[in-house]
């Protein structure tokens, strides 16, 4: 187990370089983010000065060695537009980005495991067909036009909810990090649109998953013999082969949450949401060279890490299943 | 049990409408939010309209472009290089100190200093104090735009901005990449308090209790901006209830708006033309006039203005737009294809000729659908266009390298005057001067730059006009860049919101003055 963690400490570290190596590779790529800290009638020279005073005219090798040095005393460098520490500018985006992709999780999982359960048991019910035929369009309908088509109906036409941000937000901690929308009625009336528009993407796929995995159970030999013993029909539905429908559910959901985080970026567009997705847009677009970076960093080792906790804890739920590494 | 509910129904709908009947609030949904609270610290439009709120220039452009008194009350020239101003009395900072002639010579130095507005303030020399509330301000020479630039004095509270902050910096640092106290702090004149400034997220302002333009007929006591990127999104708010005020509008969402019955549409004629110059040092053929001419005679710029712009910009034919000193009012647009034919044919260039074409594709209106519809024109009289479009951020490297023949640049006037238009668009490219800093078509005609220099002291309007009028013909017969249009500004707001008096030409709507009836 040491080993193990070792040796994933390690992998970490190399994902970071190699991540962080990308990021510089491609920076000049992004554009000049000088352009977009000054006017347009500001000479060539005086913004050749600012780059200088920046530290862009450096050699490449320069620069990424400051960066690295900088980053082992934790310091990812200053956001050029929020003119803020980069990782305090994420910190301070992360909650809103948190809070969507959970609320978008609830959903899935409060509206794929009964859609799914019920169309794999009646598969030839006509409500089946429609949700299988829903889900189709679902997944084909791009989240953009989802999320416009929503706004229009339920702010626009209705006036239901509103159309965009966060609303009314509540300062957990007190320190200006964690501005929760969870806490107000108008903070979670801002989260309902969104967060059906991030469900939108994944939700059919579970339909799907749930309802392929339950069918493929329920033809196995102990549901047969469940059956065959006499056992209540609600009994082996959601006892015996439920619980073991939610196995490779419950692993693939792991998965995707991460892939959900980057599916953000679109929604929180639509939404002026302010979270990661939204400011990593912006970055791009302002050329916040640190700040994108800086992103990717702690994004990755992020990943890493997290990947690194289930690994562990897979371990101990599921004693099978054996961690490279251990003898 | 019916009743009780009507009943409760009913004292809610009361309680919500007295509640919003005794507050003010104006909710705001613009493209982008201002940058910074230190107004000296960046030349730009967002920051502009913020100085309009929080600050108060001496003199500011009314609707009618016409420059109307603020802070200074009156003002006159003294000789030829010097203006006397004298400022309104017993006008209180936001901090409480009294605005006297000592902040307003303390801003100017600033601005002096600051990168982004050094080059505005080049032509003057000095300001002179001669009592609390007389100053004089003084030009190297003759400057016939001296009161266009005052609009962009607004006096800062020089002592509210004097000292060290907590980490020891100095409290009037005007730095862009940094937190400086001038950043985050302010003390204005201005109509309106910042409570709470979230760049990005949210600006909160409130009407400052002492504010001087007692006969103002504004009475939003309330501003909340929140930026929305989102040209469907601004849309959708301000159609739902959730913003009071956007800008700007979608040129596609024009009908949907107009046809709504809750809220107005105001536009504006804006000054920011729309060109291509053509890049006589990288393609041959754009050093014959014929071929620029033919160039001109083949792109049908009103076309463009109803098919892609939806009628939201005005056609152009030259630099300077309607009201300007320069606009000649004879200039035409001029589309007609057997003429553009005939030119290329006159020219040697039958056979047409190969080029290729770049253009941002989200820092002006409708950029890209521009520059393709321009290639698909030309591509009529035989010149085949290999169009790049890209983001702004990568676009101004290449623009800076003249990385193509035909380059898209777009130009305001930041001293609402004809000049500012050819000193960075058309004259000859000077890195010393800094003259033609933006002329990627490397058009150089000395006559031009003789009459834009001349023109820059010349104090006797009529000689003045006549001038940079010249200037606009001259471009034209010579056909030294490829004009479209000047771009509109929009607003849209709800029915009770009167934003017509408040927006104006230059895009800084003074919130101050709005009725929220």
């Amino acid at each position: 187990m040491f080993a193990f963690i070792i040796r994933r400490a390690l992998q970490t570290i190399m994902v970071m370089l190699v991540i962080s190596l990308i990021g510089f590779s491609i920076k000049s790529n992004i554009g000049d983010p000088v352009r977009d800290l000054v006017g347009e009638r500001v000479t060539p020279a005086e913004r050749a000065e600012i780059a200088d005073k920046l530290g862009l005219n450096d050699p490449f090798f320069a620069q990424y060695t400051r960066f690295v040095k900088n980053v082992l005393y934790g310091d990812f460098g200053t956001s050029l537009i929020y003119r803020k520490p980069c990782l305090e500018v994420i910190l301070k985006h992360a909650p809103a980005t948190i809070e969507l992709v959970l609320g978008a999780a609830l959903i899935i999982i409060l509206i794929s495991l009964p859609l799914g359960v019920f169309s794999a048991l009646k598969p030839k019910h006509l409500f089946s067909r429609f949700i299988m035929g829903f889900s189709t369009l679902g997944v084909s309908i791009p989240v953009f036009l989802t999320a416009i088509m929503l706004i229009y109906l339920f702010s626009v036409t209705l006036g239901w909810l509103p159309s965009y941000g966060r609303g009314e937000t509540v300062d957990i901690f007190n320190n200006g990090y964690w501005n929760s929308g969870l806490l107000t009625i108008d903070g979670l009336q801002h989260l309902v649109l969104p967060c059906i528009s991030l469900a939108s993407i994944m939700l059919p796929l579970y339909i799907r998953l749930i309802r392929s995995e339950m069918m493929e159970v329920l033809e196995t030999e102990y549901i047969k013999y469940a059956w065959a013993k006499g056992l209540a029909p609600t009994r082996i539905w959601l006892v015996h082969a439920f619980k073991n429908t939610l196995l490779p559910v419950v692993t693939v959901f792991g998965l995707q949450i991460g892939i959900m985080f980057a599916f953000t970026i679109l929604t929180e567009t639509v939404f002026q949401w302010q979270g990661m997705g939204f400011m990593f847009l912006e970055a791009i677009q302002r050329a916040d060279i640190s700040l994108l970076i800086a992103y990717l960093v702690i994004v990755a080792s992020v990943f890493v890490l997290v990947n690194t906790v289930v690994d562990i804890f897979y371990g101990f739920i599921n004693p099978t299943v054996r961690i490279s590494g251990t003898k | 049990m019916k009743k009780l509910i009507l009943l409760g129904l009913s004292l809610f709908m009361v309680l919500s409408f007295t509640c919003s009947a005794g507050a003010k609030t104006l909710k705001v949904g613009l493209d982008a939010d201002p940058v910074s609270l230190d107004p000296q610290v960046q030349l730009s439009g967002g920051m502009l309209q913020l100085s309009h709120w929080v600050f108060d220039p001496l003199v500011r452009w009314n609707k009618d472009h016409q420059i109307v008194p603020r802070l200074a009350e009156k003002w006159e020239r003294l000789d030829e290089l010097t203006m006397r101003f004298y400022l309104h009395k017993g006008v209180k900072f936001h901090s409480g100190n009294t605005l006297t002639t000592k902040d307003v010579k303390w801003s100017f130095e600033r601005l002096q200093k600051s990168i982004d507005f050094k080059g505005l303030f080049e032509p003057f020399e000095s300001v002179t104090i001669v009592d609390d509330y007389t100053v004089d301000i003084k030009t190297k020479k003759a400057y016939p735009l001296l009161l266009n630039m005052a609009t962009y004095i607004f006096p800062m509270d020089s002592e509210f901005y004097t000292g060290t902050d907590a980490t020891g910096q100095p409290k009037d640092a005007c730095v862009k990449f940094t937190h400086t106290f001038a950043n985050g702090n302010e003390s204005g004149t201005g109509p309106f308090v910042v409570k709470k400034f979230e760049q990005g997220i949210v600006l909160e302002m409130t009407r400052f209790k002492d504010y001087w333009d007692t006969k103002s007929p504004g009475n939003v006591s309330k501003v909340i901006l929140t930026p929305i990127k989102e040209n469907a999104t601004r849309v959708a708010a301000l159609l739902s209830g959730d913003v009071d005020f956007i800008s700007p509008v979608p040129p596609t969402d024009f009908k949907r708006i107009r046809s709504d019955s809750k809220v107005d549409l105001v536009t504006l004629n804006g000054g920011r033309i729309i060109t291509f110059q053509m890049n006589q040092d990288r393609v041959e053929a754009f050093k014959n006039v014929k071929v620029r001419q033919a160039i001109c005679y083949a792109v049908n710029n009103a076309g463009i203005v109803e098919k892609i712009m939806k009628g939201t910009a005005s056609v152009a034919a030259q630099q300077s737009p309607v009201g300007y000193q320069g606009h000649k009012t004879g200039l035409k647009p001029r589309f007609d294809l057997d003429k553009a034919k005939a030119l290329m044919k006159e020219a040697g260039y039958a056979k047409g000729l190969e080029i290729t074409m770049m253009a941002p594709n989200d820092r002006y209106v409708n950029d890209a659908k521009i520059a393709e519809a321009t290639a698909q024109m030309l591509g009529k009289i035989g010149i085949k266009v290999n169009l790049k479009t890209m983001p702004k951020a990568q676009y101004w490297d290449e623009y800076d390298k003249r990385a193509a023949d035909m380059m898209m640049i777009g130009w305001h006037s930041d001293t609402e005057d004809s000049g500012n238009f050819s000193e960075f668009l058309t004259m000859c490219t000077n890195a010393d001067t800094g003259y033609g800093q933006y002329n990627s078509g490397a058009y150089c005609n000395k006559k031009i730059d003789e009459l834009v220099i001349g023109a820059q002291s010349e104090t006797d309007v009529a000689k003045r006009t006549e001038m940079l009028q010249k200037v606009e013909q001259i471009l034209h017969d010579e056909a030294a860049f490829l004009p479209f249009h000047w771009q509109n500004h929009s607003y849209a707001a709800k029915k009770n919101f009167k934003i017509e008096p408040i927006v104006n030409a230059l895009n800084f709507p003074y919130f101050g003055d709005l009725v929220i009836e």
